[in-house]
């Protein structure tokens, strides 16, 4: 089964309502969720797959009602505890805040153009060798669930669950985020763009001729006949 | 109200309190950001002075300008092209261009055949070194929902009309690869400067919202 932030098809929602594109923020306690998250991920105490596993992990009711920068917002402070950065009585204020051993981590001013612009590049030397090329037919999972930890992370939406595609190119080896949130190691492999037909996905495509594609790890597929 | 204060009033908030402790915090996100920010800068592990590094550089430097020279200088410049399309990350770092949630770049073209658009149905994946902090448009359950099953209706609500010969195909960005369209170059602009295609360049161009702008 998926979890809430698996939307991916679903039915119901309104518009889409575009804006103009000078705004970057829409309040000033967005750019500080931002910064602060930004920050808190620098010190080095979880990956990108382990923070988003959390955003995912928050309640149903919770990720509806919160917006965007509330789920950041509520993620970080989740992990922050379950890493052991941080207390419950800190968070509650039950107790004054003690300085960390991760302190000496802590991002400074000077090191933010540098850190922003080296980022995280996740492409990793792999053993696992590519065995689909371009232009293969390939299935994918027929559940889109982690096959490691029940209820896990993965990056096959429920949409694309056993659905047929065609290989359109081999991105190189990246690291799996379905072990990677689990501490469970980078496992890295080979990672493709797959096209999948419209109506391979939907019983009521918009148009014949239209498309999706999807970033897919290698045991996500298998080949298709 | 000071974050203290904030804080140890919203302590006795009853539910979740031991599954989840972000039900510590305030209820308010203004006041759930402030306390968080006084709690971590007092464990000595956050410098207020870094996350006004961050804000400053995405208001002011990292934004959907960076695209815009990039689609610009592809629609001018064959051997930029061929470079964009061989590794359209080493090609943009050589203008400067590169980092966090841009690690790895494609770009996908438009043609009178084909229309790109990019969707992340499972966050809010997006070029940051290019585009800058994706709207929240981008960022909506209603865009990620819909963009991979009627991108026409969504487009329309972009006052976007495609032709019916004209296939859509959608990018969910479901991996650590980022995806920009080039928009196709509007007709009319043979012998114009990079930086005069540069404003034709909407953001909502290079997700595969909108459309090139059309000289008047």
């Amino acid at each position: 089964m998926s979890r809430v932030h698996d939307m991916g098809g679903r039915f119901g929602d309104d518009a889409v309502v575009p804006e103009p594109e000078e705004i970057v923020f829409h309040e000033d306690w967005h750019k500080r969720a931002l910064a602060l998250t930004l920050a808190a991920g620098s010190l080095g105490q979880w990956n990108l797959d382990v923070s988003r596993h959390a955003r995912e992990c928050l309640s149903p009711q919770d990720y509806t009602r919160f917006s965007y920068f509330e789920k950041w917002l509520a993620a970080l402070a989740d992990l922050l505890v379950a890493q052991g950065v941080a207390t419950v009585e800190e968070m509650s204020g039950k107790s004054g805040a003690k300085v960390s051993e991760l302190a000496t981590r802590r991002l400074t001013a000077d090191q933010v153009a540098n850190v922003l612009s080296r980022g995280g590049p996740v492409d990793r030397p792999s053993k696992v060798l590519p065995v689909f090329a371009a232009g293969d037919p390939v299935r994918t999972r027929p559940r889109a669930e982690n096959v490691h930890v029940s209820g896990g992370h993965t990056r096959q939406p429920q949409y694309v669950a056993g659905a047929r595609g065609r290989i359109l190119r081999l991105h190189g080896s990246h690291v799996l985020p379905d072990t990677n949130a689990h501490g469970l190691g980078e496992a890295p492999e080979p990672l493709y763009a797959v096209v999948f037909a419209a109506s391979e996905l939907w019983a009521h495509p918009e148009h014949p001729a239209d498309e999706v594609v999807l970033d897919m790890w290698q045991s996500y597929l298998e080949p298709a006949i | 109200m000071d974050n203290r204060e904030a804080t140890l009033q919203d302590a006795q908030m009853p539910h979740d309190s031991h599954d989840h402790p972000h039900s510590l915090l305030p209820p308010d996100p203004a006041l759930r950001v402030k306390a968080l920010e006084t709690i971590l800068t007092e464990k000595g592990l956050i410098d207020p002075a870094a996350l006004d590094a961050i804000i400053e550089t995405y208001e002011n430097r990292i934004g959907p300008r960076n695209g815009a020279q990039v689609v610009a200088r592809a629609w001018s410049d064959p051997a930029f092209l061929q470079a964009l399309r061989a590794d359209a990350t080493q090609a943009v770092e050589e203008m400067g261009f590169a980092g966090r949630q841009g690690e790895h770049l494609v770009a996908v073209e438009n043609t009178p055949e084909r229309h790109n658009m990019v969707v992340c149905t499972l966050c809010s994946c997006y070029p940051w070194p290019l585009l800058g902090i994706p709207p929240s448009w981008y960022k909506s359950d209603a865009y990620r929902a819909r963009a991979v099953r009627e991108p026409r209706r969504v487009l329309a609500e972009f006052g976007v009309l495609l032709p019916e010969d004209v296939a859509v195909r959608i990018w969910d960005s479901t991996a650590e690869m980022r995806y920009l369209v080039i928009p196709m170059r509007p007709s009319g602009t043979e012998g114009w400067s990079e930086a005069a295609l540069a404003d034709l360049v909407s953001r909502d161009s290079m997700v595969g919202t909108g459309l090139a702008k059309v000289p008047e």
